[in-house]
């Protein structure tokens, strides 16, 4: 059973369907106990990072403990964001501090009229051989909305450049990240997300 | 490199896709679902499912097209037509909108772009414009482009470059800009509007209105400066493919996904 990490931020719907989809069984647990006996996590978000305050200090333990025992820990968006340490968009908010790092506000390009929030397709540079892209091949094209990113560290399996190159996917033993809508990426994101529930 | 946007757009009424030349005599198009499949497949990018009547009518987005449309596209949906409230926004997206577009109601309750943008966030909301050149007679506006509602029967005395920065500023995630004056035409998009907008705002602007001809999108990506475009008609009657349209806009050096 898959714990789907309800915070109030947006919606769940969009992740529901995916993974209805693609057949997996899953709960929007109401309380922390449940990510203990769940066989993966996904922490989904839309919105602003301050909106993760509401998983607070009782979540924060339940998820840590989870991902302490080996349990897969898959976060979309703000939630890949909320993996790190911090974000500029707020910065009295932590982070969960698993992967190191501060998400920053992308740059954009006003002459190359790159415009920010980064919103569309655009392409996956793939580093290397990973499970969570297993079948996706570099250059694939997934679906970003978003004003804040995570850097490129050794985390990072995918990056993808919006007039600078940011982490668009990440992968540390059973922690992963994608910056990008996999359940909104047509065939590649749903890959993506059958890849991670294949590892739960 | 971020790629030009291919957006389908269905006007619904009755649960059936229809489409107007400049929103009046409506034609019937085909099943919603059953085109969004047919999008998907062609590699469409987006879909935006409008309720055509709605504000007309009163009536609120097809909450059961909405999801038949949902449930087994994995792709960008975007809802409008009678998102007058926030419990309009929130019934569309419980049903699986992933965007909600408002156009009457943010003019008349600029104060809802906020409301919705603070909790489901900016990337969920559009703010659509339906724009038309002024005539001499026109209201003085600084673009020289006037804001319509009521699906283009009423001037609502703004400017469009104007709204649209205020539309940013209040926490429109994007702009949906329609040409009046083209929409249905197929004699191409309004390139000079689409470009005032865009060049004056920093989110994405979605141009539509006009679409005729392959040559119609490259112009408004490199003319008109839009991120994505829209269009209706061109694609329900099978006249062009989104395959074909984007294998011609990458031979034009345009970035498309395929």
């Amino acid at each position: 059973m898959i714990a789907l990490i309800d915070y109030g931020a947006g919606n769940l719907t969009s992740v529901k369907k995916a993974l209805h989809a693609l057949g997996a069984e899953f709960t929007v647990p109401a309380s922390p106990d449940a990510c203990a006996d769940a066989a993966g996590l996904i922490v989904p978000g839309v919105g602003h990072f301050s909106a993760t305050t509401a998983l607070g200090q009782p979540w924060r333990d339940a998820i840590s403990r989870a991902v302490d025992a080996g349990t897969p820990l898959l976060g979309i968006c703000v939630g890949m964001q909320w993996l790190y340490e911090g974000s500029e968009e707020a910065p009295d908010v932590r982070g969960l501090g698993v992967l190191e790092g501060e998400c920053r506000l992308l740059r954009g390009d006003a002459e190359q009229r790159l415009k920010v929030p980064h919103v569309g397709w655009n392409a996956l540079d793939v580093s290397g051989p990973c499970r969570l892209l297993a079948g996706v091949p570099g250059g694939s094209y997934v679906y970003f909305t978003h004003s804040f990113a995570a850097p490129v560290t050794d985390a990072c399996v995918a990056s993808t450049t919006h007039g600078e190159p940011f982490a668009a996917a990440v992968e540390r033993e059973n922690v992963f990240g994608v910056q990008f809508h996999p359940e909104k990426s047509s065939d590649a994101g749903l890959r993506i997300l059958r890849n991670f529930l294949e590892l739960c | 490199m971020l790629t030009k946007r291919i957006i389908a757009c269905m006007d619904v009424r009755d649960g059936q896709v229809v489409k107007g030349v400049q929103f009046q005599d409506l034609r019937h198009a085909g099943d919603p679902a059953e085109l969004a499949r047919r999008y998907n497949v062609e590699g469409i990018d987006e879909i935006v499912v409008l309720d055509v009547t709605a504000t007309l009518e009163t009536r609120r987005a097809l909450r059961h097209t909405i999801s038949a449309v949902a449930k087994e596209i994995f792709l960008p949906l975007t809802v409008g037509g009678g998102i007058r409230a926030e419990d309009d926004a929130a019934a569309a997206v419980d049903a699986g909108a992933d965007k909600v577009s408002l156009n009457t109601a943010a003019l008349n309750n600029p104060g809802l772009i906020t409301t919705l943008a603070s909790r489901y966030g900016s990337q969920a909301v559009i703010v659509a414009i339906d724009a038309k050149r002024r005539g001499v007679s026109g209201i003085v506006s600084e673009s020289g482009f006037g804001v319509f509602v009521r699906s283009g029967t009423a001037d609502a005395a703004r400017d469009a470059v104007e709204w649209a920065r205020e539309a940013e500023s209040r926490g429109a995630g994007e702009i949906l800009l329609t040409s009046m004056d083209r929409d249905g035409t197929r004699a191409g998009f309004d390139c000079e509007l689409t470009a005032a907008v865009s060049d004056a705002v920093n989110i994405p602007v979605i141009a539509s209105g006009g679409a005729g001809g392959l040559e119609h999108f490259a112009d408004v990506f490199t003319r008109g400066h839009a991120d994505a475009a829209l269009a209706a008609s061109i694609f329900h009657y099978a006249d062009t493919s989104v395959a074909d349209l984007k294998r011609y806009l990458r031979a034009q050096g345009i970035p498309v996904r395929i």
